[in-house]
């Protein structure tokens, strides 16, 4: 696992893949954070983060399009798949790769913390609850990109569905205020990304929340692992 | 060292492998012959792990593939039709990552070291797989299966895409690496199987039909006594004097070799001379003999013969072998 994990780390930064991704997340919360905390003459992040879920929503998929697809495309999964490495390494391995990049990225969340911290006392139990959530959220984005990839070779068609997912899930809220049906409507309402993600802005750190982005990530692996073992029956 | 039992696979409705059954004992370079679409990548992908069979096992060293697969996979070098290469790293990096994806220990320098030497690779170590040629690519891919020396070497058509003089190099680098792994190596390209293979087995749309040593493949068909003879006149005139030889068995027309010269398959009885008999009733017949060559029969031939004329016959006496 280890040995894909580094590879695939690598990877990123072999191509300009990585490097677009963390411009595009830095240019994207430096924007936001000259906007609402030093020209807004603000230490409150929370305006920062919600953005950033958007930010985060749409540009995961550019982070997981090539990591199973490009191995289908290029026939690199037969060397994985004749390496005595068990399916769920290869996949955690490639998975991580992009938690790393992810991190990376995220990490100007608290760079930006520092910075307003010099000039007056921030909330720290807030920023650190906003970073934690986003990151566990990414995760389980992550968890889903990876899987959709998984199922092409075709690295547009991965980031096309990841992004569809993504706005599907952001639409998710107002879905449920379209239902009726009350059980139905908090069934989809406890389904969507942006619910579990709200309690986290509020700076309530609830253990459920954390279950939900653990377990979505944990399903998505297993798809994965499944839709790449699929590959060795077919 | 592997056991190969009645192993079938289905994609759909197409049957790829049918019951395959073989063995290959350590140290042995088998051959798997066939067309193109014959199953010889369905069997190799197999026996590496990569492709679950439909029915049947296959065991190296008595560790079952499906039911063991990490311990089996450990014994393994597998090299597939396309290598698969990361071909954004440099070949020291992808060979690095390579022995680490395998679990291997030790002196890691040494070990890449030693099969860049091997594969002939030492001098592009430092360079980007995707700006290497064909041949380059093929040993970087031989390169990577030959890393932390396992028992077993599967290789699917390891010379296609290389220059004549890379084809040597890596034939002979199989038949050192063959003294001391089992090797299983595919191709469509029968001298080489000839070359550096002490067993052939041919398949054939899905099913073996043959298993045994070039030689005995050769000797099975071979005709004793046959030539090939140059002959002008009109071929029925040519074959009726030829049919008055008393020692020739049968003739066969084979071509047309220059405005009014044929060429011609004939062959004698057993352990007849055919020359003398052939010479006086064509000079009877005023044919003019332009030239001979004995009829050798290369292993194109057997090969040609098996999968044309394979029927449940040929599939039942392969199987009995």
């Amino acid at each position: 696992m280890i040995a894909i994990l580094k590879r695939e780390t690598n990877a990123y930064f072999d191509t300009p893949l990585g490097y677009v991704f963390l411009a595009v997340y830095y240019l994207f919360a430096g924007f936001f954070f000259f906007h609402y905390n030093l020209y807004g003459n603000s230490t409150d992040m929370r305006s920062l983060f919600s953005i950033l879920f958007t930010v985060t929503l749409f540009l995961i998929p550019i982070l997981t399009m090539r990591l199973m697809s490009e191995d289908r495309r290029t026939r690199t999964d037969q060397l994985l798949m004749m390496a005595p490495v068990s399916t769920l390494s290869i996949v955690m391995g490639k998975m991580l790769a992009a938690v790393i990049v992810y991190l990376t990225a995220l990490c100007i969340t608290l760079v930006q913390a520092a910075v307003l911290s010099t000039f007056a006392a921030v909330e720290w139990s807030v920023i650190i609850g906003h970073f934690l959530g986003l990151l566990l959220m990414g995760m389980a984005l992550i968890a889903v990109g990876l899987f959709i990839s998984a199922l092409t070779e075709n690295q547009i068609i991965a980031a096309i569905g990841g992004f569809c997912v993504g706005f599907f899930l952001m639409l998710l809220d107002s879905l449920a205020g379209m239902i009726s049906n009350s059980v139905l409507a908090g069934f989809v309402s406890d389904l969507s990304f942006q619910t579990h993600y709200q309690n986290f802005t509020l700076g309530i750190f609830d253990f459920s929340d954390v279950l939900f982005y653990v377990s979505v990530s944990a399903l998505f692996v297993f798809f994965t692992c499944c839709a790449f073992e699929k590959r060795r029956i077919a | 060292m592997i056991e190969v039992r009645h192993l079938t696979k289905q994609y759909g409705a197409k049957t790829a492998l049918n019951d395959v059954s073989f063995s290959v004992p350590r140290g042995q370079v088998l051959g798997l012959l066939g067309l193109n679409g014959a199953g010889k990548s369905t069997t190799m992908n197999i026996i590496a792990g990569c492709l679950a069979a439909t029915s049947g096992t296959v065991t190296i060293d008595g560790v079952d593939i499906v039911k063991d697969p990490l311990a089996a996979k450990k014994k393994i070098g597998y090299l597939p039709e396309i290598p698969p290469l990361y071909v954004d790293m440099k070949v020291e990096d992808f060979l690095s990552f390579v022995y680490e994806l395998k679990g291997l220990r030790g002196d890691k320098r040494g070990a890449l070291g030693q099969v860049c030497e091997k594969a002939g690779v030492t001098n592009v170590r430092g360079r980007i797989i995707k700006n290497l040629s064909k041949g380059y690519r093929q040993r970087v891919g031989l390169a990577a299966a030959m890393l932390g020396e396992p028992a077993v070497l599967i290789l699917d058509e390891p010379t296609v895409g290389l220059d004549p003089t890379q084809i040597i190099e890596i034939r002979s680098l199989i038949e050192q690496v063959g003294r001391e792994h089992t090797v299983i190596l595919s191709s469509h390209i029968l001298s080489e199987i000839q070359a550096v293979c002490e067993r052939v087995i041919v398949l054939n749309e899905g099913r073996l039909v043959a298993d045994d040593t070039p030689e005995n493949l050769e000797n099975a068909i071979q005709s004793k006594n046959s030539c090939v003879a140059l002959i002008e006149g009109e071929p029925e005139q040519v074959l009726a004097a030829l049919e008055r030889a008393p020692s020739v068995e049968s003739t066969e027309r084979l071509g047309l070799s220059e405005p009014g010269v044929w060429e011609y398959r004939i062959r004698g009885k057993e352990d007849a001379d055919i020359r003398r008999d052939v010479f006086n009733v064509l000079s009877e017949a005023h044919l003019p003999l332009l030239g001979t060559r004995s009829a050798h029969v290369t292993l194109e031939d057997v090969f040609l013969r098996l999968v044309g004329a394979q029927t449940e016959t040929a599939g039942e006496e392969a199987a009995q072998e």
